[in-house]
């Protein structure tokens, strides 16, 4: 069982270089927290201080109650995974694995027990005696798993380390991780700049921009409900789509002045939000740009004609650019139908699955429909 | 007919050229300018040893003849067995030795482990002080000669190995500064593995830095024996006591104020000179890539 707190943790350099600020986060037993965002936004950094290799320069990084600030990174208990695996070139994969028991002095029969039983969960058996270099990179990155398993850390660290992997054998190692953690339960935490990665592996998400977190969520409550456009623009792929506009008379106006007219519920709740007249900033994602079917019960659809830019067919479904008004959207649609460039469409918005924002701040606007989820 | 379409064919004709003329001509002449070069260097630079070892079998009426010869008139091999019985050459052998091996070993782990903190354990003021530690190679040895003898006498090291031996366990500012490059190449990442593992930074040196910095080790230490096993001026200016003579100060004998025994002189330098020879046929690799880490190439 482990509890982890960090509280108002901070990382300057040389003073006025800023990598991470105010960081709050409590992370629970059990927990696979990623901490996700594009490159320079602080994750590595928050990670390399969870470890012990980076100061905190700022705030408390407590773990079952005791402040860990300054306890060395050997006296951690905390387990690492590097994005170039690290493992020691001249040792065998057994004593990559063995190391770590080793230095903390276990005994033989103990060190060779571990060993063998994470070669078993991971596949490894018939490559104990091998060193690093005899290895693919796929078994590579498993020996670098299996040196933190042995250790039965009470936390995991990982950082990025899918990064070096070709695309299917990255797919299927992050398959391998998840299942790992169902198996073993430790806590967690993953540092990714693949949204992907976090949606499919995370039970909670850290979405960070310089040195900021934006949000912190379970996968499908970040992806819902994006706290601002920042993290609707960068969880999901292809990326929510946005167009700045206003609301007047329950209807969304694009700057174009193309009319959205916006269901009933939300229009009201935009105007006790305040926001019942002036700019916002739209976000729908491209699932729900379709070509004009006939509206289901329930469903709020605004249609516009519009003109097919590229359809880029991907195999189950289809990619279609194109634009409304002036502004630049991704549609993802069914892939039977056979467009071409040039061709007019006619394309349904559905509203009632629309995001709106502040238009200045980006912030989502506050319209109810969260109170179902807890954060 | 179809000899006929044969012979009606235009005959193409090679164009007359010399065979170095062709590209295979030429590579053919480059090899041979090439060998015959190196030869020639090879010879230049093996003569000395050609002489030293033919001036080792002459009779001392031989070596003065003059004009001297390339070839001599008998092979006296006998004189080998004369040189090491002139003095107690076993005894000096085991005294080089001693010495050298402590050198060797004070040389290869003292370094090696200020290196390791140069390039791997970040600390306040790291460059400055590595700066000033470079700086010491521009000082020219001669210039500490006598502040050193004065130093070692005071604290009464004088005819004692200790003059030689215990310097070479406080680093020297070559031998750091090769094995800190060596040391820049491990990723930091590996460091960071180990000590998230449990390792302290000694057991981090132990464990990891020293494996991996074998090759660089190894030239070090090639050095350092070299070094350790040709120094005269050291025991020459620390060590009086015959008994503690080494195998470089032995040879003297053969040297006296009227006259040189060059025959004898030169067996007990070859003889000296062997081991020097037999290491550097197996540890060339080690030699090369020595000066190459000099020239900071990799």
């Amino acid at each position: 069982m482990v509890k982890i707190e960090l509280k108002n943790i901070s990382k300057t350099y040389d003073k006025d270089v800023t990598a991470v600020k105010d960081f709050n986060l409590e992370i629970e037993d059990g927990d696979f927290i990623v901490l996700v965002g594009p490159s320079g936004c602080g994750k590595s950094t928050m990670l390399r201080m969870i470890a012990g290799l980076e100061e905190i320069t700022d705030g408390e990084f407590v773990m079952d109650g005791r402040l860990m600030n300054d306890v060395p990174p050997k006296n951690r208990d905390i387990a690492m995974v590097f994005q170039n695996y690290a493992l020691y070139p001249h040792m065998t994969v057994y004593d990559n694995m063995a190391f770590a028991l080793k230095m903390r002095k276990f005994k033989k029969e103990e060190i060779k027990k571990r060993v063998t039983e994470a070669a078993k969960i991971l596949g490894l058996e018939d490559y104990l005696k091998r060193k690093p270099r005899a290895l693919s990179g796929g078994q590579r990155q498993r020996v670098a798993l299996g040196r933190a398993i042995v250790r039965d850390a009470k936390l995991f660290l990982m950082d990025e380390p899918l990064s070096n992997l070709d695309a299917k054998l990255r797919f299927q190692m992050r398959a391998e991780i998840s299942k790992l953690h169902n198996r073993l339960k430790t806590t967690t935490v993953y540092v990714t700049h693949d949204q992907t990665e976090a949606m499919t592996m995370a039970t909670r998400i850290v979405i960070m921009k310089d040195g900021v977190i934006q949000q912190v969520g379970a996968p499908k409550d970040v992806y819902d409900y994006p706290e601002n456009t920042f993290v609707g623009g960068f969880i999901g792929s292809p990326a929510m789509n946005f167009f700045s506009g206003e609301v007047r008379d329950g209807e969304f106006i694009t700057a174009d002045g193309i009319r959205l007219p916006l269901p009933e519920t939300k229009a009201q709740a935009m105007k006790a939000a305040g926001y019942g007249e002036g700019p916002v900033t739209m976000g729908i994602r491209p699932e729900h740009v379709t070509l004009e079917p006939p509206a289901a019960a329930g469903q709020s659809l605004a249609a516009v004609d519009s003109e097919v830019i590229v359809s880029e067919l991907t195999g189950a479904e289809t990619l279609l650019y194109s634009k409304l008004g002036s502004q630049e959207l991704i549609a993802r649609i069914d892939s039977g139908l056979d467009l071409r460039t040039g061709e007019t469409v006619r394309l349904a918005y559905d509203m009632e699955l629309a995001h709106f924002f502040d238009a200045r701040s980006g912030d989502r606007l506050k319209l109810g429909e969260e109170a179902a989820i807890s954060v | 007919m179809v000899k006929q379409t044969a012979a009606a064919r235009p005959k193409l004709s090679k164009p007359k050229v010399s065979h170095f003329e062709t590209i295979q001509g030429r590579r053919q002449a480059l090899n041979v300018i090439n060998w015959v070069l190196l030869a020639a260097g090879s010879i230049l630079m093996l003569s000395p040893l050609w002489w030293m070892l033919v001036t080792s079998v002459k009779t001392m009426q031989e070596v003065m003849t003059y004009p001297p010869t390339f070839w001599p008139e008998s092979w006296n091999w006998s004189n080998y067995m004369k040189t090491w019985e002139a003095a107690p050459f076993d005894l000096y052998t085991v005294n080089t030795l001693t010495i050298t091996i402590l050198v060797v070993i004070g040389n290869v782990f003292v370094n090696s482990f200020i290196a390791y903190g140069f390039a791997k354990v970040p600390f306040k003021g790291r460059n400055a002080l590595f700066a000033i530690v470079l700086s010491t190679m521009m000082i020219p040895g001669f210039v500490t000669l006598i502040p050193q003898y004065v130093l070692f006498a005071k604290l009464q090291w004088l005819n004692t190995y200790y003059p030689l031996v215990i310097p070479a366990f406080f680093g020297s500012a070559f031998n750091i500064f090769l094995l800190r490059q060596f040391y820049m190449t491990i990723p930091d990442e590996l460091i960071e593995a180990a000590k998230m593992e449990g390792a302290s930074h000694f057991w981090i040196w132990w464990k990891i830095g020293l494996p991996l910095t074998k090759p660089a080790l190894a030239t070090v230490a090639i050095f350092s024996f070299n070094g350790a096993w040709n120094d005269f001026l050291g025991p020459l200016l620390y060590v009086n006591d015959e008994n503690l003579y080494t195998l470089q100060l032995g040879l003297q004998v053969f040297k006296g104020q009227m006259s040189t025994q060059w025959n004898y002189l030169m067996a007990g330098s070859l003889l000296v000179l062997l081991p020097v020879i037999i290491l550097f046929f197996f540890f060339q690799k080690y030699f090369i890539q020595g000066i190459n880490l000099q020239s900071g190439g990799k």
